[in-house]
């Protein structure tokens, strides 16, 4: 079970988390224009790397507020945690 | 049904050990339950035996070694039972088929209703699940308690069991009897079964694939067929193809040896828990994947506690069974809960992936069916509704919302 | 009651105590400190059962968690399968057999408490023995916070089963100082009887605390048997100490044959000698320190085997001082006996002259593994040391250091040492001075002489009776024929011999089958993966998992402020969520078809009411409220009037309806959303994760506001008449007070919101008020409509006022497949919007099919058939072989006291085109004809919904 450091509020149980998946995919600007193909990537296509991993978690039993995290999938390790809108740092 | 308490010795001589060839006519990534029934299928049903595995551990060291071996083919749509009764099928000849003590044992299987909408979920599947000619029972409170005499059935509990679906002809097998029925029967029809050997790259020309690289070098191969479960999306990307898969750890448990007392397999959606008693004696449990992407083969603990709790809900005498062994695979899930299983953007190169927590049960329909797709470069009947391309058309084959736990 | 083999002094147990247990159905006494095990060896007992698969006669081998055979089921106080003799602590009245591999579950339920607590520290210790307690020491000395977890009932670890000296007193005296000094510093939690099982990563581990187990029949029924400690450490030192591993041989099974290490276990904290006659063998130094301190006992030992050639110089004077003969360069060959060894064969290693020694007791040492159990489960990777054949931590972790002789260092005083520098490091690392150098005891333990040997087995032998796993009856002939059918990786061994997989996962059996393995394979054994160690290190029971989160306090139950209402009126309730909702109210001899009949009545002649304060409840407040609205639902939000309601409709990305609920617009830049009551959590859990991630720009704040508000619909065509009654001031007609609007108002003196929306088609009002008034109220409106025959009404009359007028419930006419257009909700699909979630995906193929499921009525041909839920529908008039084409499903079905017949909701396809058309519901094993129709079957033209 992992200890999350929460951006807002430290560091936390996991069991207070929820997890949201792949970070940094936008909501496509104008849905429409897309082609089928194009749309189905957004709706149904994430990154799945064995690695380092930007992805979107929420302090769900906490305070409530989503933020950004680099995880490496092999270990669970959070290599960084970041705000939404904030890019994505370095990690080693 | 008493404990058994030797199981059938392993035959004598299982499999070579063989140096890769430079090239083969089918290189099956992957020494899965999967891959190995597919390279079983290629030999004996098309005759196609220039065949490699590639395993980069042990041969059946994933998910093949960690899952809790429910077989059951009651699914809800059209598409999932065909494949999975299809399974089934060949799940009840398979003894004699691989000439292996695979310890098909069918017990039936319960999946618990606990609320209404359980209950109407329920019987919409019995109801499709006989028109389909599945055997599908709907059962109530007292009837589970026959089936199964050990479970709560008590409205005192925090959510009471309203009934179950009962499916006769499901139960266990022995999953390394399995693996290694497959492997045997497929090293004596001249596939190579090639261990610690890592794919490290796909490669193709003009849009057609031509080889493998490998941690024992590269191999040639006039199709590849993958068949890694969690680890697909990094072999398809080495082809170039995205999958809209993500690896998840699924982690299960099992007690010391236990008297019967068992009869059957449990499973509760509602509660997140689903046990049997396996041949040896021991309590099989699993619950639901861990919600995270990981490819640790390992979870979170408090998953496995509030699956102790619901255990203790539904089953108070396990209360002093002792928690003996925990461990996790790594499952691939798909976005309908459905697998994907076919060709490819890339000529050559043949897609089986995206089975979540439900690969175990499918194993020979998938051998079957994969190797059929593999060697026609046409899918079978079976999988043809499992593509790709529904993902775009929006043709899913969602078994979420009303097919009990995925199980 | 005797106890023959108890000495007359020494061990830590309570002369003076008198215990009486029974086992095997004998009685027998022993005393408070003792385990089974030890209380079983002074009475002489060693056999405890017959082994799984070859039912051979086992016996006690080691005094630890290691222990492969003395498996033992507990009777009394409560039954619980499967422990080990050696870890349970004895008690009177203790009722316990031995098990030949299978435990037995209780019948009843187990009455006894299990729960779990938090700890939260700088430094974790994991064992107290000597290195644990030095390492513990030196962390409470630096002012850490520190737990100190052991499990034993005594700190002490290896030194309780020594009689070393430390400083030239007792170790008991150097122990018990450490203790009181860890016990008087601040910030030191000190658990005994506690068991580290399972390590994770961020610093976690869990724990078992046995709180009552000793006290057997006295445990106090209000403490909580088990106690599952989640400890967060910063740093964990693992002083997990070491098991020691057999040498394999032919008949290595019997009663009778121990490890070295056990057996000065038992002479020493016991005080009870394994036999009267020994034999030893061994392959290392520390089996003689066994030999001499038994024969110093007074015991008989005549002869020890020493594998290696060259033998310990000084250990091999002191034991021919005391009368044992040492001889090196031999092995045990094989042994005789029954239920207890009689002889012992040895010889030369290598073949020679063999000898037969008779004994009723053998003590075998292949060397010591150390428990890198924790370290493994860390991801700590594992290194073969070739010269004592053991897995060693390798790299170390950045948060857990191991010491002692858990990281291979099996002397005192270094172990100690090794103790007080992890203790610094970890204090260090977590961001602490460490305290003055501590000064390491002195100790007057023998030093290692003669380098041990690695000796897996006694090679020429009846392999098929020389056993690698006694608890799984696996022996090397098995491993030589997994090896032979061409398995190369351990696993593979492992499974195909069920080696390792018994109650004590392979303690002892673990390293000699992998070393078995790759001597038949011709490998090294530093060059293989060592296999993986997993949690738990030793078995957890269930209930102890299972804590505290059973029956009410499994999960959360949710009620209304009126819930008490509805029990005291009989109400039937329903799990929704985690709510509980009254489904119906039944009056005497009702049944629930009877009484649904009733309440669908009264709110479709007079006036009924629901309490439906479950709804979810949102309130959205900011300036881009209106805006975040319309791309949230499918229809058109931001042109609603404040003071007006609107229906809508949400979809996921992927165009699936996943709920539905009202609108009602409070002010320009204020909303009020309402949500099925499963969904509400769903519902603002979207909002918050489009407003967070996706439109931040967006000025909107989403408060959750379900419990604030008691909801009542008050139903029916005098539910006007009942309201103007308790609202005098309120203009309640239908032009002041119209459909789809809300008003402010005073009812029954309470202030209250008043929508004027139907789920049901008829005249109603939907009163909100203060939670903590709801009660008020509800018996206000009771009072007020009694003259017009007020009726309560539950979840079932709702389902089927709104079924009969072609209302879908989201979850229930819906399973995330289903469209808006297929429910026929297209009027409420936003033509004008450029956007809204969802609406891409209504333009690709699958959802431009003209056969999709839609949703349609079916009615019955015959009128009080009431079709199942669920019910699948075919073209058939019967029942064919399958396979059968289906063409979609029941999804509500009711029988409508206002239709006075049955009628149902299905999903069907192209339903819509299909209205008219008979078609068949299965059932049972029969099918039912129906006819298809539109959804709305009563008040088509919605001509009651203004009374």
């Amino acid at each position: 079970m992992q200890l999350i450091p929460c951006p807002w509020c430290g560091p936390r149980e996991e069991v207070e988390f929820h997890y949201g998946g792949q970070a940094h995919v936008d909501y496509p600007a104008e849905p429409a224009a897309l082609s089928d193909e194009e749309w189905a990537k957004f709706v149904f296509f994430r990154d799945n790397p064995r690695g380092p991993f930007a992805e979107r978690w929420s302090h769900a039993a906490g305070c409530r507020r989503w933020f950004n995290a680099v995880r490496d999938t092999r270990s669970y390790e959070l290599l960084a945690v970041y705000r939404p809108g904030q890019e994505r740092p370095v990690t080693t | 049904m008493p404990a058994q308490t030797n199981l059938p010795d392993h035959p004598s001589f299982l499999w070579r050990n063989p140096d890769p060839a430079k090239s083969y006519d089918v290189v099956v990534v992957g020494g899965g339950g999967h891959g190995l029934a597919t390279a079983y299928y290629l030999a004996a049903v098309h005759g196609i035996t220039n065949v490699a595995v590639l395993e980069k551990g042990w041969l059946a060291g994933g998910n093949m070694a960690r899952n809790t071996t429910i077989i059951r083919s009651n699914y809800l749509w059209d598409e999932s039972s065909g494949i999975y009764e299809h399974a089934l099928k060949l799940w009840e000849g398979l003894e004699a088929e691989l000439d292996y003590p695979i310890l098909f044992d069918q017990r039936g299987v319960l999946n618990l209703a606990h609320s209404l909408q359980d209950v109407r979920d329920s019987v919409r599947r019995v109801n499709a699940n006989r028109l389909n000619g599945i055997d599908a029972e709907w059962l109530d409170a007292d009837a589970v308690k026959e089936v199964c005499p050990i479970v709560n059935v008590s409205p005192e509990v925090r959510y009471p069991v309203l009934g179950a679906t009962y499916q006769p002809r499901a139960g266990i097998a022995k999953h390394d009897y399995v693996a290694w029925g497959y492997a045997s029967a497929a090293d004596r029809l001249g596939v190579d079964l090639i261990q610690n050997c890592e794919v490290t790259g796909i490669e193709t020309t003009d849009g057609r694939v031509t080889g493998v690289n490998t941690t024992r070098g590269r191999i040639a191969a006039g199709r590849v067929a993958l068949a890694a479960s969690g680890h697909s999306s990094e072999l398809a990307a080495m082809a170039g193809v995205e999958l809209p898969v993500q690896s998840h750890p699924l982690q299960a448990l099992v007690s010391e040896l236990l008297e019967p007392v068992h009869p059957t397999v449990v499973m509760s959606n509602a509660v997140h828990v689903y046990v049997s008693q396996a041949h040896k004696g021991e309590l099989v449990m699993g619950a639901g994947i861990d919600n995270y992407n990981g490819y640790g083969q390992r979870g979170s603990f408090h998953i496995i506690e509030r699956q102790m709790s619901a255990a203790m809900e539904l089953f108070p005498i396990f209360a002093r069974a002792h928690l003996l062994r925990t461990w996790a695979g790594i499952v691939d899930v798909s976005p309908d809960a459905s697998p994907i299983i076919g060709l490819t953007p890339v000529d050559g190169l043949y897609l089986n992936c995206g089975w979540g927590t439900g690969g175990f049960k499918a194993t020979p329909g998938v051998g079957d069916c994969f190797a059929h797709t593999i060697a026609n470069d046409k899918p079978h009947p079976y999988n043809e509704p499992f593509t790709l391309e529904r993902f775009t058309t929006g043709a899913l084959v969602d078994e979420h919302g009303a097919a009990a736990v995925a199980h | 009651m005797t106890a023959d083999f108890r000495l007359p002094a020494g061990g830590r147990i309570d002369r003076d105590s008198a215990l009486r247990f029974s086992f095997n159905g004998r009685s027998l006494a022993g005393r408070t400190g003792d385990t089974l095990a030890s209380a079983l060896l002074a009475n002489g007992v060693h056999q405890t059962g017959t082994s799984i698969k070859y039912g051979r006669p086992r016996g006690i081998m080691a005094a630890g968690v290691e222990e492969p055979n003395a498996l033992v089921q507990i009777a009394e106080p409560f039954t619980e399968p499967m422990l080990t003799a050696t870890t349970v602590e004895l008690y009177d009245g203790l009722v316990a057999d031995g098990l030949s591999g299978y435990g037995v579950l209780a019948a009843e339920p187990d009455p006894s408490r299990y729960d779990a607590k938090h700890a939260h520290c700088d430094v974790l210790v994991v064992g107290a023995g000597p290195a644990g307690l030095a390492a513990a020491l030196t962390a409470a000395r630096s002012g850490a916070r520190v737990v100190l977890v052991d499990d034993q009932s005594e700190p002490g670890g290896s030194l309780l089963g020594t009689d070393d000296n430390l400083d030239g007193r007792s170790s008991d005296v150097w122990v018990r100082d450490v203790i009181t000094e860890l016990d008087t510093t601040p910030g030191v939690l000190r658990l005994d009887r506690t068991t580290a099982f399972g390590a994770y990563q961020d610093g976690f581990v869990l724990a078992l605390q046995r709180r009552t187990d000793h006290l057997g029949f006295d445990a106090p029924s209000h403490v909580s048997r088990h106690r599952i400690w989640r400890i967060r450490a910063k740093q964990t030192v693992i002083a997990t100490g070491a098991h020691e591993r057999p040498i394999v041989f032919a008949d290595n099974d019997r009663p009778g044959i121990l490890l070295a290490g056990a057996a000065r276990t038992y002479l020493h904290r016991y005080g009870v000698q394994v036999g009267r006659r020994l034999a030893v063998f061994t392959a290392n130094d520390s089996a003689y320190l066994a030999a001499i301190e038994l024969a110093e006992a007074g015991i008989d030992v005549p002869v020890l085997l020493d594998a290696r050639q060259e033998v310990p110089p000084g250990l091999s004077a002191e034991c021919a001082a005391r009368g044992i003969e040492v001889h090196p360069g031999h092995v045990v060959t094989g042994t005789e006996g029954h239920d207890r060894l009689t002889d012992v064969h040895i010889g030369p290693f290598g073949g020679g002259q063999a000898d037969t020694v008779g004994c009723d007791t053998l003590l075998v040492s292949g060397g010591w593994n150390p428990a890198v159990h924790l370290f493994s489960q860390l991801g700590g990777t594992l290194r073969y040391a070739p010269e004592t054949g053991a897995y060693v931590p390798g790299e170390s972790l950045a948060s857990a250091r191991v010491a002692g002789s858990a990281a291979g260092t099996f002397e005192l005083t270094t172990c100690v040492e090794q103790g007080i520098d992890a203790g610094r490091a970890a204090v260090t690392a977590a961001g602490f001075t460490p305290a003055a150098e501590a000064r390491v005891p002195v100790a007057d333990v023998r030093a290692e002489e003669t380098a041990a040997a690695v000796l897996w087995r006694v090679p020429g032998g009846a392999d098929d009776r020389a056993f690698v796993d006694l608890q799984r009856d696996v022996t090397v002939s098995e491993v030589e024929r997994a090896t032979g059918a061409g398995l190369e990786s351990l696993e593979h061994v492992k499974r195909y011999t069920t080696i390792g997989t018994a109650h004590d996962q392979g303690k002892t059996s673990g390293t000699v089958a992998a070393g078995l393995v790759a001597e038949q394979l011709g490998a090294n054994l530093a060059e293989r993966r060592p296999t993986t160690f997993r949690p738990p290190y030793t078995s957890v029971p269930f209930a102890a998992l299972g804590g505290r989160d059973r029956g009410e306090l499994y999960d959360p139950i949710r009620v209304t402020a009126l819930h008490d209402w509805h029990v005291a009126q009989g109400a039937e309730f329903e799990d929704v969520g985690q709510w509980k909702r009254a489904r119906h109210y039944p009056r005497q001899g009702e049944d629930m078809h009877t009484a649904v009949l009733r309440e669908c009545r009264a709110a479709r002649e007079g006036v009924a009411l629901m309490d439906a304060s479950t709804l979810g409840k949102i309130d959205l407040q900011g300036p881009d409220a209106a805006e975040l609205l319309d791309m949230l639902y499918t229809n058109m939000m931001s042109t609603l009037k404040v003071g007006r309601i609107r229906y809508g409709v949400m979809c996921g990305i992927d165009g699936m309806v996943i709920d539905d609920g009202t609108v009602i617009r409070l002010a320009d830049d204020h909303f009020l959303l309402t949500t099925t009551t499963g969904n509400a959590a769903m519902v603002l859990d979207w909002i918050e994760e489009w407003l967070q991630t996706e439109w931040p720009h967006l000025r909107v704040f989403a408060t959750s506001v379900t419990e604030h508000w008691v909801t009542v619909p008050l139903v029916g065509p005098k539910s006007r008449d009942v309201l103007a009654a308790l609202a005098p001031e309120l203009d309640v007609s239908n032009d002041a007070f119209g459909f789809m609007t809300w008003q402010d108002a005073t009812v029954a003196g309470i202030p209250a919101r008043i929508c004027r929306i139907s789920f049901s088609g008829e005249l109603a009002y939907e009163i909100n008020v203060n939670a903590w008034c709801g009660l008020a109220l509800w018996e206000a409106l009771i009072e007020a409509g009694e003259p017009y025959g007020i009726t309560p009404y539950g979840t079932e009359t709702m389902h089927v006022l709104r079924a009969e007028k072609g209302y879908p419930i989201v979850g229930q006419d819906t399973d995330g497949t289903v469209t808006p257009q297929d429910l026929g909700m297209s009027w409420a699909v936003s033509k004008k919007k450029t956007d809204f979630i969802g609406k891409r995906s209504f333009s690709r193929a699958e959802n431009l099919r003209p056969d999709r499921k839609q949703l349609v009525g079916l009615l019955p041909a015959d009128p009080s058939v009431l079709l199942p839920e669920g019910g699948q529908i075919i073209e058939h008039d019967h029942l064919p072989e399958p396979p059968v084409r289906m063409l979609g499903h029941v999804t509500s079905s009711y029988d409508s006291a206002a239709l006075g017949r049955t009628f149902a909701l299905a999903v069907l396809r192209s339903g819509r085109d299909r209205i008219g058309e008979k078609l068949y519901v299965t059932k049972d094993d029969e099918v039912v004809a129906v006819t298809v129709t539109d959804t709305v079957l009563y008040d088509k033209e919605g001509a009651r919904r203004d009374g």
